[in-house]
């Protein structure tokens, strides 16, 4: 029981509140909910309460006809309930979008979910399991995705939540605004060991950061597999090397635009990335057919991830070739 | 409302043929009721077990009770039970069938053999689902998620996703044969707008039951394909969309939400005013919002997916629908408040019931716009807070006017009386029980526990306490009416034909009615609950 | 039994009562129906966004000639039915059998074309699962379409069949001597006759008309 009291107290001196950025702004929506929640129903009970003693069977207090007819009520009520709904709508969805467009200056971060674990890599191809370090007062855009069924990434502190769904890439941010370590929870249920599937996001000040990642070796990071499997998997063969017949080399592809056969253009993102690898047919450079097969199958959604790191750094090379017709 | 013929010779439909057989084959909609009856609560006690297992489980943060796969069986056959072969059959079949063809002054419901046929399609589907429960459980939990389900999952996922499609007909038949019922059967006289409230809410409800069930069917087929045969379109590896099956559920299951309050409502609008034997206040205001709630139901289901990866401008329409559809709610409960005021109110258990629903739904009303709001559901989402929500409104909301329900029809069902005071001290029982177990959860899933957890950090250890000790307690308010009703059944006293003083048809025919209700039809004259008004 | 009127069954005072319970009781089963095939068409819709050329593809797959021709039988069924209804109504006993057995016939005519159509995609080894061979050339989303393909018109013709027995049941009705008295379960049996007919037209489209993009 002792516990109740620091338990109850957490709610509202805010150990979790102020946390991250987005965090005092869903705390400010949730508190007014709770205030004018909690008054109207205090109201309704209230008021039951004096029907039901000053109306009870036998009572002798006079049952007078309503002072306006029933309509009347019922409009004033509609418009009343109406109007505040509304507000919190309004609110709510404002600070929705707010959650939804990541700031410019995010740094990304890759989480891959699986049955049972957070397996985390950093921009620089860095990788963790079950925790992610950051430093505070710096924008991180998560990009989630998950290798078997459906997960959902949760820390309550940061009022963070995102499910990530196999097959698709699924985006969130957050910003760590005070030093601590915070729980890392999967919210959709996942399978035998759903409630195990928990991590921690550890904040650190910069120079706390900047003394973790140094310290941390690059053995087997997701860069170092990536290079790896860029070999093993074939990929080397066509894009790599002199030929530039059968496919397009990638140096320095990454944050170009490429041209593609339909006509169209498109920014090689991470997402072109992923999805040249899995389903290659969908948009061909131009200039090429479609001859490359899909990998989608071949390789799992954390060698993608892993190839993509690789991809991302390769430099340019000589000329540009990738856009070249 | 006239006063009642002389009873004639008829015997009541309970002792007019007392064989088993004559019980299985019977084609009077009270007796269907009483199968139903005998069913339901049945699928209630499995449920509710399972329910008292996860609850004593909870009371450590450590598992020391069962590993979790059992536990996430437990969690997927109290919610499956729950839902599909008690909460959703739960009103609509038991007091449904008894009461609505004795409301509208009809011999039977439309067609008395599909209502018979959709007893014994429901008694397959929880017979199926008995089996996938006996043959080691499923661990899908009651949303069937793919590709979870499709893929990954243990245990008999077909035969559970089977049992669930098959109890759907039986659910379409009943709406079905409501929706006839009411259309067509109707004494003469009884205008749509002199409808006791109670019926306007099976018709919403029905309307419900026939268009969502088999959207529910049909997922569920897609999905016993994808996990028999392989091929579909939920699971990506197949090329299928995962969120199509989200789509698709809760297409029909946020309908059915609403199939599990709108009975409730309509229940409890009739106890009120026999309680404070006063008019309802904004009858025909009542009657449309609970046909509004029927439908604007069908088009709030993407608020279940706020943090799905749906599109952000679904996230925006589907929160101001779900904001929209609270209004006719918050109709329903100022009305009910407003019909008090000026009555004449006494407190017999189904009147406590009542007040019980009163409070529970709208503190579950009120935590739902918590989760209508799109940035603090994000946070909420899948916590214990809509755990808790949830139940505020199905059981909060749903059983407590169950129980009040057949605390009020139980003279006209049985004949007889029940004791007064137990069944008042089972109501307040029933009410602490139930908040000191959800309550809690509140608070849980604000600090951020996920919902459907085994093990869980120990900081969540006292709330969890606090709600198990309360979930004993209303463990024993749920065993007390099983006694006190078996005594009422074997020694109660005979009631009248009107122990509560109610208008309505039904209050008009003997209690037990005979076999077909009404030696006459009845004509009805007049508006519904023509209580004497105030100054009267 | 009714103690007023005695050939009218419980619920009901008459047959007037009786005639509109039973319509309104099919016209609410048509509309459960109607979001039955919906759920399925909802899942045709979404996939064929994401994966137009693997539709379009799959269209080609399917047999052009068969899909027309039962689009004509089906519509020339319907044909036949209303007659019947007509005539029932109107107690002509044998015409009204003679066009119901014409319905029956075309009913039958349609799932001899369908199943020809089965088993050509049988043989070709385009029946989704483990025994499919995607075609060289084709995107493998072409099980998908196949698979939205039986499961449409398996389900088509699973009411398809049970309108083939309602038809045979109502010709055996009116073949009884002495004739039952009439009431409108030709015309109930009638209207679901045509909705079946009524999602085919939907599913024709559907399926065989999807222009390659």
């Amino acid at each position: 029981m002792n516990s109740l009291a620091p338990c109850v107290l957490g709610m509202i001196d805010g150990s979790m509140a102020g946390a991250s950025r987005i965090g005092p702004a869903v705390d400010a929506i949730f508190w007014s909910l709770t205030i004018t929640c909690t008054t109207v129903a205090l109201a309704v009970g209230a008021y039951i309460a004096w029907c039901l003693v000053r109306y009870r069977r036998g009572s002798a207090a006079p049952r007078p006809r309503p002072r306006w007819p029933e309509w009347w009520w019922e409009t004033i009520w509609i418009a009343a309930t109406s109007v505040i709904f509304l507000a919190f709508y309004w609110a709510g969805a404002r600070v929705y979008l707010r959650m939804e467009e990541p700031p410019p200056g995010a740094v990304p971060v890759d989480v891959v979910g699986r049955q049972w674990m957070w397996d985390i890599r950093h921009a620089d191809g860095r990788r963790e399991f079950n925790a992610l370090h950051v430093p505070v007062g710096q924008p991180i855009q998560l990009r989630l995705s998950s290798e078997d069924v459906i997960h959902s990434f949760a820390v309550p502190a940061f009022r963070l939540k995102q499910d990530l769904v196999p097959g698709k890439t699924t985006v969130a941010w957050f910003e760590a605004m005070r030093p601590g370590r915070y729980p890392i929870y999967c919210d959709q249920y996942c399978g035998a060991s759903h409630s195990e599937m928990n991590g921690e996001i550890v904040a650190e000040t910069p120079a706390d950061f900047s003394a973790w990642a140094a310290q941390t070796r690059d053995g087997n990071s997701s860069l170092a597999r990536g290079r790896r499997l860029f070999v093993l998997d074939g990929c080397a063969g066509c894009h790599r090397g002199a030929d530039r017949r059968r496919a397009p080399s990638l140096d320095g592809l990454y944050g170009r635009t490429v041209d593609l056969a339909d006509g169209g253009h498109v920014p090689a993102d991470d997402e072109y990335l992923r999805e040249s690898i899995a389903s290659p047919g969908r948009r061909i450079v131009a200039g090429y057919a479609a001859t490359m097969p899909s990998y989608d199958g071949t390789l799992g959604v954390t060698d993608i991830a892993d190839l993509v790191v690789y991809l991302r750094q390769l430099k340019a090379a000589a000329p540009r070739v990738a856009s070249s017709r | 409302m006239n006063p009642a013929p002389p009873t004639s010779v008829a015997e009541d439909y309970l002792s007019r043929d007392r064989t088993l057989r004559s019980w299985l084959t019977t084609t009077d909609h009270k007796r269907i009721a009483i199968l139903y009856l005998i069913a339901i609560t049945g699928f209630f006690a499995v449920a509710a077990t399972a329910a008292a297992l996860m609850r004593w489980e909870l009371l450590s943060p450590r598992g020391d009770l069962m590993v979790s796969d059992i536990y996430n069986r437990l969690f997927t056959l109290h919610g499956v039970t729950m839902v599909w072969f008690f909460l959703i059959p739960s009103i609509p079949t038991v007091l449904g069938n008894f009461i609505l063809p004795l409301m509208i002054g009809a011999r039977d419901v439309a067609f008395p053999r599909l209502n018979l046929a959709s007893w014994y399609i429901f008694m397959a589907g929880g017979a199926i689902t008995l089996f996938a429960i006996v043959a080691g459980g499923v661990d899908t939990g009651w949303t069937f998620y793919t590709p979870y389900s499709s893929t990954y999952a243990n245990g008999n996922v077909m035969a559970m996703a089977a049992g669930v499609f098959v109890a759907g007909f039986s659910s379409i038949a009943t709406g079905l044969n409501f929706i006839v019922t009411i259309h067509t059967l109707r004494a003469p006289g009884l205008t749509w707008f002199r409808l006791p409230l109670f019926v306007w809410s099976l018709y919403s409800t029905s309307l419900i039951l026939v268009l969502a069930t088999p959207v529910l069917a049909v997922t569920l087929a897609l999905i016993m394909v994808e996990r028999g045969l392989g091929v579909g379109v939920f699971d990506p590896r197949l090329g299928g969309d995962p969120l199509l099956f989200q789509h698709l559920f809760w297409f029909y299951s946020h309908p059915a939400v609403y199939i599990m309050i709108l009975p409730g409502m309509g229940v409890v609008s009739e106890l009120v005013t026999t309680f404070a034997r006063k008019r309802i206040f904004g009858y025909r205001i009542m009657a449309l919002a609970t046909l509004s709630i029927a439908l604007l139901g069908f088009l709030v289901w993407g608020h279940h997916m706020f943090v799905s990866s749906q599109s952000v401008y679904a996230g925006l329409v589907f929160s101001l629908l779900s904001f929209l559809v609270s209004v006719p709610s918050a109709i329903k409960v100022f009305n009910w408040t407003a019909t008090l005021r000026g009555g004449s109110i006494s407190f017999d258990a189904p009147f406590l019931f009542a007040l019980g629903f009163l409070a529970l739904f709208t503190i579950g009303g009120l935590t739902g716009l918590f989760l209508a709001t799109l940035a603090v559901d994000v946070h909420l989402h899948d916590t214990y807070f809509v755990v808790a929500h949830f139940h505020y409104i199905m059981v909060g909301g749903m059983v407590m006017a169950y129980m009040g329900g057949f605390h009020y029809w139980w003279p006209k069902i049985s004949g007889r009386l029940f004791p007064r005071r137990p069944a008042q001290v089972a109501a307040i029982t029933i009410f602490l029980g139930f908040n000191l177990t959800f309550f809690p959860q509140f608070i849980l899933g604000y600090l951020g526990m996920p919902r459907r957890f085994h093990l869980y950090p120990p900081e969540f250890h006292t709330l969890n306490v606090i709600s198990t000790l309360g979930a004993a307690v209303l463990g024993i308010g749920y065993v007390m009416p099983l006694v006190y009703f078996a005594w009422s059944a074997l020694r109660g006293q005979p009631a009248p034909n009107n122990p509560w003083h109610a208008t309505g048809l039904e209050w008009t025919t003997p209690s037990p009615p005979p076999e077909h209700n009404f030696d006459r039809v009845p004509v009805v004259t007049g508006p519904p609950y023509d209580y004497p008004g105030p100054d009267a | 039994m009714n103690a007023n009127h005695p050939a009218i069954p419980v619920p009901y005072v008459d047959a007037a009562q009786r005639a509109r319970a039973g319509q309104l009781g099919m016209w609410t089963f048509l509309a459960t129906e109607v979001l039955f095939f919906g759920g399925l068409i909802t899942s045709y819709v979404v996939m064929r966004v994401t994966y137009p050329a693997a539709f379009a593809a799959g269209s080609r797959h399917l047999s052009f000639a068969i899909g027309t021709t039962n689009t004509l039988v089906l519509l020339t069924s319907s044909l036949t039915m209303v007659w019947a209804v007509a005539l029932a109504g109107a107690a002509r006993r044998r015409a009204a059998i003679a066009c119901l057995v014409a319905t029956g016939i075309l009913g039958a005519l349609f799932l001899a074309l369908k199943s020809s159509e089965y088993h050509d995609k049988f043989v070709e080894h385009l029946v989704p699962g483990n025994a499919f061979r995607l075609p060289a050339g084709d995107p493998p989303a072409l099980q998908i379409f196949l698979f939205l393909y039986f499961a449409l018109t398996g389900l088509h013709a699973l009411h398809m069949l049970v309108g083939i027995a309602l038809v045979g049941w109502m010709v055996v009705r009116l073949g009884r001597t002495p004739a039952p008295p009439p009431d409108n379960a030709p015309e109930l049996v009638g209207l679901y006759w045509h909705f079946v007919d009524c999602v085919w037209v939907f599913l024709y489209p559907l399926l065989y008309l999807v222009t390659p993009s």
